[in-house]
């Protein structure tokens, strides 16, 4: 058997550069940087925005204005200066496409770099896909098959523009721009976004999936999602993302909103494997973002999660419980390396009667990164019969990175159940040994144990998700065993 | 005029009754000046999310009782364990009564605080000790500005103490409202010995808050055993801080039992300082009415080879709330720690609360910690099967309650302080059954 130690594994882990780093050329229309009022304005005005929209852009301004910077996450970073982000990029040639060949031929080299092949995708995965480059959408496919559903599935800008009356009725309604100070500096400055409407009982045939990718030096990405689910329909929507190298520390505020009326299902799962920094800790995505879904009656809203990617991650995809017997999940698996931060959880609100919550987090921190799960359950005095299960789960490699819990459990009902569990381990060299005996290399040892270990995570993804994470689960981890 | 003006300008009336120019002085100067940047803690800090001081801050306080006040033991006789022999340290509303203690200077110091500040034959422990491993926040620091008086126990290597210590402070309510500073210091030497059990009573229903600060000292190999009974008049709140420092091969435990105040507040700070430690944490609590009590625990695995061991039970009745916020923190170098953590709460009524905040820091690889956090209410079926079989819903609920706590109460090593507790729970619970069926 050839000697392959875990310090050549480490050695070979660190040499490893970001394989998706790369810059595409596009020409691309930029805002100075800034904000200002004015600046709100014109994002708005060159979006074509109706009075209504703009105004509520600069009321949400307003309230970022006098807003602080929150500080109380376990994470350090030096503070983004926000007038030294340009808050507008889109792509100069501005196609409105309605078949791939019309597509810039370099930006579809850039998405076969990063192995999503649009025409692939097409003929095999039956997946729609918006893809959102520099925040303008250039492609948006099946769009037909959906509209025969009447399901509606389009960049938000659009929305803005055919459907007000539903945008207008639904933005901010579970995410307020008064909720945090992101969330409000999103809802003034958000250049796109998908918008996704989902008629009374229609099952949405296929993945919606959007593919996010920063790609503009210097420009913060501001995405607005707002995903509508009417009575008893059902909607999996999928999002992934990977962003190239870049130096200076990248600012990615986005905000999700997920309705699900009586009887609705929504399942949302991400992928994210943003730039995490070199491995040196220098440069990467800062994430903070704002996920949020609301349960009527029946409902249910379920959050799956890949976190892999980001220097700093700070993101807590939350469900309100608002209906009675409305149920919420959260799946998430987040593995940090070298240098990356990641504060992670969820917050489930049980207000209904017989409401039902499960929170699965799985930890893998490496390297000299710091990973927390940050979770809030509340089980408001009304909430007759609620029950909630939180497992979380650390592994740690190596003695130089952190596991954190920070678990915020609060009861008023009596009849409310509620189980929290956490653990922290590493890979334990008795099991690594088992493998080697059966003639399983060590890398491959590990693969497998982490594998094993988020896989109650990874079995909650629709199958094209599952592949692909498994495998950024091993680019990101090998070899980090100490 | 709000309390913290009220404690900042009185601390000259207070510099006149002691030692200016002694080492003790200093640093509770130092501690006054940080009191008076810090303030009381508001809800706005972390530690404090769950727990307002405000309904207690707004009471007109007598910082210093003046009243000399005796009381008989066989009106106060109940709240000792009185069916063992014990050293007693007792203070009625802050000043030492010789009448009640029982102290000694033989083979260890069991005596008063207010001696060991100011005779030189302490000074060599004081300055090793005191307010060396009590952190230096707002709370801790009002106290350490005002220490005075408390219990003093030395124990020095070697030796066992025989029979437990009891720290007793009694408030007689001479005063309208009256503020208590009670400061301890405990030092176990090598392969010491010794068992404490502490309770704060207020003997009528005018209001007190006692701001309490212990200090304990584990050398190695030595055993720390505590109790801390908290069954107080609903009109006298409690803050308890207690910091315990260890060195290696020490075990410490510090059982909680929390049946009555109005606001409880123990902050209970573990921090091992050697390898091979064992740390214990353990908790019942039982309340109702409007009553409100705050576990605050923080284990510091600073050493490889280290267990720490957490068990709370909370029981909650009516309107009352429950906080348990648990820390364990391992650092880089405890290797091999193995902590444990478990906190289980039964909510008996609609209107009672219970936030918990289990916490985890760990940045070690090769250890075991897991932490376990329920809320739930009695078994159905197991109250069914006990109807069934002629036992009343009351008792059985009883019993249920009680199974619940024996967790904690099995760990009791003083059977006459379990026989005690029992007894309170049973009270409590309004029901005249022994539990032992």
């Amino acid at each position: 058997m050839s000697k392959y130690t875990e310090d050549d594994l480490r050695e070979e882990l660190k040499t490893k550069e970001y394989e998706y780093g790369f810059y595409t050329d596009i020409e691309s229309e930029t805002f100075a940087k800034g904000l200002n009022e004015d600046v709100v304005r014109a994002i708005s005005q060159k979006k074509n925005e109706p009075e209504w929209m703009t105004e509520w852009r600069l009321e949400a301004f307003r309230i970022w204005s006098e807003m602080e910077e929150p500080e109380w996450a376990n994470v350090t970073y030096p503070k983004p200066d926000f007038q030294e982000i340009a808050y507008y990029s889109a792509p100069k040639k501005k196609p409105k496409l309605n078949s791939l060949d019309e597509v810039d031929p370099e930006m579809l080299a850039t998405f076969e770099k990063l192995g999503i092949s649009l025409e692939e995708q097409k003929r095999l995965a039956n997946v729609a896909v918006d893809i959102v480059m520099d925040s303008v959408s250039v492609a948006t496919t099946f769009k037909e098959t959906l509209a025969e559903k009447g399901i509606i599935f389009m960049p938000i800008s659009e929305a803005i523009q055919e459907h007000p009356e539903l945008v207008k009725k639904y933005i901010g309604s579970v995410v307020p721009p008064t909720d945090n100070f992101y969330a409000a500096l999103n809802s003034a400055v958000f250049s796109d976004g998908s918008f996704c409407y989902i008629p009374k009982g229609v099952k949405c045939p296929m993945e919606l999936s959007t593919y996010f990718r920063i790609n503009e030096g210097g420009t913060g990405q501001f995405e607005r999602t707002l995903v509508v689910a009417d009575e008893a329909s059902y909607v999996s929507y999928l999002e992934g993302c990977t962003a190239p190298q870049r130096d200076e520390n990248q600012l990615h505020a986005a905000v999700v909103e997920l309705i699900a009326m009586d009887d609705a299902e929504i399942k949302y799962s991400t992928v994210q494997n943003w730039f995490p920094g070199d491995n040196e800790g220098k440069g990467g995505v800062f994430n903070f973002v704002t996920k949020r879904g609301l349960c009527e009656t029946n409902a249910k809203i379920s959050w799956t999660q890949v976190e892999t990617g980001s220097a700093v991650t700070w993101k807590y995809p939350s469900c309100v419980l608002k209906g009675n017997n409305s149920v919420g999940e959260f799946y998430s698996i987040a593995v940090t390396n070298n240098f990356q931060q990641a504060d992670t959880g969820t917050k489930m609100i049980h207000l209904g009667k017989n409401t039902k919550s499960t929170i699965i987090s799985k930890g893998i921190s490496a390297g000299k990164s710091q990973n927390s799960y940050r979770g809030l359950v509340q089980i408001n005095s009304r909430a007759e019969n609620a029950r909630n299960f939180s497992q979380c789960d650390s592994l740690l490699m190596g003695n130089e990175c952190g596991a954190h819990t920070f678990p915020y459990i609060e009861a008023k009902n009596k009849t409310a159940q509620i189980e929290h569990e956490a653990t922290t381990s590493k890979i334990g060299e008795d099991q690594l040994f088992y493998c080697n005996q059966r003639g399983i290399d060590t890398e491959k040892a590990i693969a497998l144990i982490v594998n094993g270990f988020s896989k109650e995570v990874l079995n909650k993804l629709p199958m094209e998700f599952a592949v692909e994470a498994q495998k950024l689960l091993e680019i990101s981890l090998e070899g980090s065993v100490g | 005029m709000d309390l913290k003006d009220k404690i900042v300008s009185s601390y000259v009336a207070f510099e006149d009754k002691v030692n200016l120019n002694s080492n003790v002085h200093e640093i509770r100067s130092k501690a006054f000046q940080n009191f008076e940047d810090l303030g009381f803690p508001t809800r706005k800090l972390e530690a404090w999310k769950y727990t307002s001081l405000n309904s207690v801050l707004s009471e007109d306080y007598s910082l210093f009782p003046s009243k000399e006040v005796s009381i008989d033991l066989a009106d106060v006789k109940k709240y000792f364990i009185h069916d063992i022999d014990t050293y007693k340290v007792v203070f009625i509303d802050g000043k030492y009564s010789s009448f009640l203690s029982e102290t000694t200077h033989e083979a260890f110091d069991v005596c008063l605080m207010s001696s060991a500040l100011t005779k030189p034959k302490y000074k060599a422990v004081i300055e090793n000790y005191f307010n060396k491993v009590a952190k230096q926040d707002n709370l801790t620091s009002l106290n350490t500005a005002f220490a005075k008086e408390g219990a003093y126990i030395y124990i020095p290597r070697n030796t066992e103490v025989e029979k437990p210590i009891q720290i007793i402070n009694f408030t007689t309510g001479s005063e309208e409202a009256t503020m208590l500073q009670p400061r301890n210091l405990i030092v176990a030497e090598q392969n010491a010995h010794v068992q404490i059990i502490e309770r704060h009573q207020s003997l009528t229903s005018n209001a007190v808050l006692t701001n309490s600060v212990t200090e304990v000292f584990a050398d190695r190999h030595a055993t720390v055993d505590y109790y801390k009974i908290q069954n107080d008049e609903i009109t006298a709140s409690l803050v308890d801080n207690t910091y315990i420092e260890q060195q290696s091969e020490s075990t410490v435990s510090v059982h909680t039992f929390s049946f009555g105040g109005k606001i409880t507040r123990n902050n209970l700070n573990f921090y091992q300082k050697g390898e091979h430690i064992n740390s214990i944490l353990k908790g019942v609590t039982i309340l109702e009415g409007k009553q409100h009590v705050d576990h605050h625990t923080l284990v510091h695995h600073i050493e490889p080879n280290c267990e720490s061991h957490q068990d709370y039970k909370g029981i909650y009745d009516e309107r009352s709330t429950g906080v348990f916020n648990g820390k364990v923190v391992v650092e880089k170098e405890a290797q091999k720690t193995n902590a444990y953590q478990q906190n289980n709460n039964v909510l008996v009524s609609d209107k009672a609360t219970m936030n918990a905040k289990p916490q985890l820091e760990i940045f070690a690889d090769d250890v075991r910690c897991s932490h376990g956090c329920t809320i739930g209410q009695l078994d159905d079926q197991a109250l069914f099967y006990m109807q069934q079989r002629g036992i009343p819903l009351k008792e059985a609920r009883a019993l249920l309650m009680y199974a619940f706590a024996n967790t904690v109460l099995e760990s009791v090593k003083i059977p006459e302080v379990q026989n005690r507790i029992t007894k309170i729970i049973a009270h409590k619970l309004g029901v005249n059954i022994g539990f032992d069926l």
